[in-house]
């Protein structure tokens, strides 16, 4: 992914899908060793020791609270995942956009770790946020295809 | 103590966010250690392995493009052979070979992976250990400079490009030679900043910013690219110029590594005389 060039502002990370995809019934802790390893797969094509990883055990980690807040009244079905088929685009929007942000929060400003570059690094954020969105959007129906047809 | 184990099973989410948290803090600050660079960078053989196959599917898209520049390259060599340059008619002319050691060794190396859109980017190259490659060469391409060797594998090598947040190289102006040191912004691949030139220089727009002997890493007179804009900051007593790199390094292929072969006599003497005058 880090082949796709659109600038240097818009930075699409989309492995953060996979974390967003995770069914609800998995446990908490696993969900954190499984935010650890992939985190750390990215940083070895990336480069970037240590820092996906902590960006996604932050990603994993708000997730809960997200979950907790975007829930229905009467909790979560047993058989629904967390997609955009299933929650429908308005939950989606509030659950994958906030996660997304927070994510791209934390690690733009983690990799740029200066104060002087505060609002190239804001841009940043916006950008690569709402791409990552897009494209987090549009990869599930690739993935979903043939179960929902 | 009881009640520490309870409260750390009770919340035992956050305990262990944390907990690995600091895992990968240890891991972000180790980057420069031996064992962080050594496991978790794309000089690991696994990693380059998969990035050696696509780049390999890349490179067969990109060989017009890449002939051209070889060919370029060959043209110009050939004009530097002697059979262009008429014998001098000299009888006692004798040209004494040893005089000269030479000091910059070339070796030809392909990119197969690099990035420009991190704050710092990295490139991977298919020569190691075995090809004679060693931490700290230089890198450039037909064009221009493009990077510094931090890690080597048997095989591979991973370079800190010249869009890094860490790297700043020595330069300075071809024309009248007052020095400055390049480094990134991180705003666009195409242009650094080269900051430091003195005021009493004539700066102007178009001029040529090539290696200085002060890096110690490029040899002197490679070419980095061409000034673009410069201004003054006030009560600045230097130049901050905007420099377009020539070589163009989200598309960089072919490269050349070279080693600096008095390198370590001069890094010792430096430290030895350093030390002295601590003490």
């Amino acid at each position: 992914m880090q082949h796709i060039y659109l600038g240097s502002y818009i930075v699409p990370y989309p492995y953060v899908l996979f974390l967003l995809l995770l069914p609800f019934e998995v446990p908490k802790i696993a969900s954190l060793f499984i935010a650890l390893l992939l985190g750390v797969v990215i940083d070895l094509f990336c480069n970037s020791s240590g820092l996906h990883t902590s960006s996604a055990l932050v990603a994993i980690f708000s997730r809960y609270y997200i979950l907790k807040y975007v829930s229905p009244r009467d909790g979560y079905d047993a058989a629904v995942q967390p997609n955009v088929y299933d929650m429908g685009l308005q939950w989606f929007i509030t659950y994958a956009g906030s996660i997304i942000f927070i994510h791209h929060t934390y690690f733009f400003y983690l990799e740029a770790f200066r104060f002087t570059e505060f609002f190239s690094v804001l841009l940043r954020v916006i950008l690569s946020s709402v791409s990552t969105f897009l494209v987090c959007y549009l990869l599930q129906f690739l993935f979903y295809k043939n179960q929902y047809k | 103590m009881r009640n520490l184990i309870a409260f750390l099973i009770k919340h035992n989410f956050i305990v262990l966010f944390l907990l690995l948290q600091v895992i990968a803090f240890w891991l972000m600050v180790n980057r420069n250690g031996y064992q962080g660079s050594h496991v978790l960078n794309t000089s690991n053989a696994a990693v380059a392995g998969a990035y050696q196959t696509a780049a390999n599917t890349k490179e067969y898209f990109a060989l017009k493009n890449e002939n051209d520049i070889l060919a370029n390259e060959n043209a110009m060599l050939r004009n530097l052979l002697k059979s262009n340059y008429a014998a001098i008619p000299l009888k006692s002319y004798t040209l004494k070979d040893t005089l000269y050691m030479q000091q910059y060794t070339y070796t030809s190396a392909k990119v197969v992976n690099t990035s420009v859109n991190k704050r710092r980017n990295y490139l991977t190259l298919n020569v190691g250990k075995n090809q004679g490659i060693e931490k700290d060469m230089a890198i450039i391409s037909p064009e221009g400079i493009v990077g510094i060797v931090v890690d080597v594998s048997a095989n591979y090598s991973s370079a800190m490009s010249l869009l890094h947040k860490d790297v700043s190289v020595n330069c300075q102006l071809k024309k009248d030679n007052n020095y400055g040191s390049i480094s990134w912004d991180g705003s666009s691949y195409e242009y650094c900043l080269l900051t430091d030139i003195p005021t009493h220089s004539r700066i102007k727009k178009g001029d040529t910013v090539i290696t200085s002997e002060l890096s110690g890493i490029f040899p002197q007179g490679l070419i980095v690219g061409t000034i673009e804009s410069f201004e003054r900051k006030q009560n600045d007593p230097f130049y901050t110029a905007k420099v377009k790199l020539s070589s163009n390094l989200k598309k960089v292929n072919h490269v050349y590594v070279i080693k600096n072969k008095f390198k370590n006599e001069r890094d010792s003497l430096e430290t030895k005389t350093q030390t002295q005058l601590d003490n």
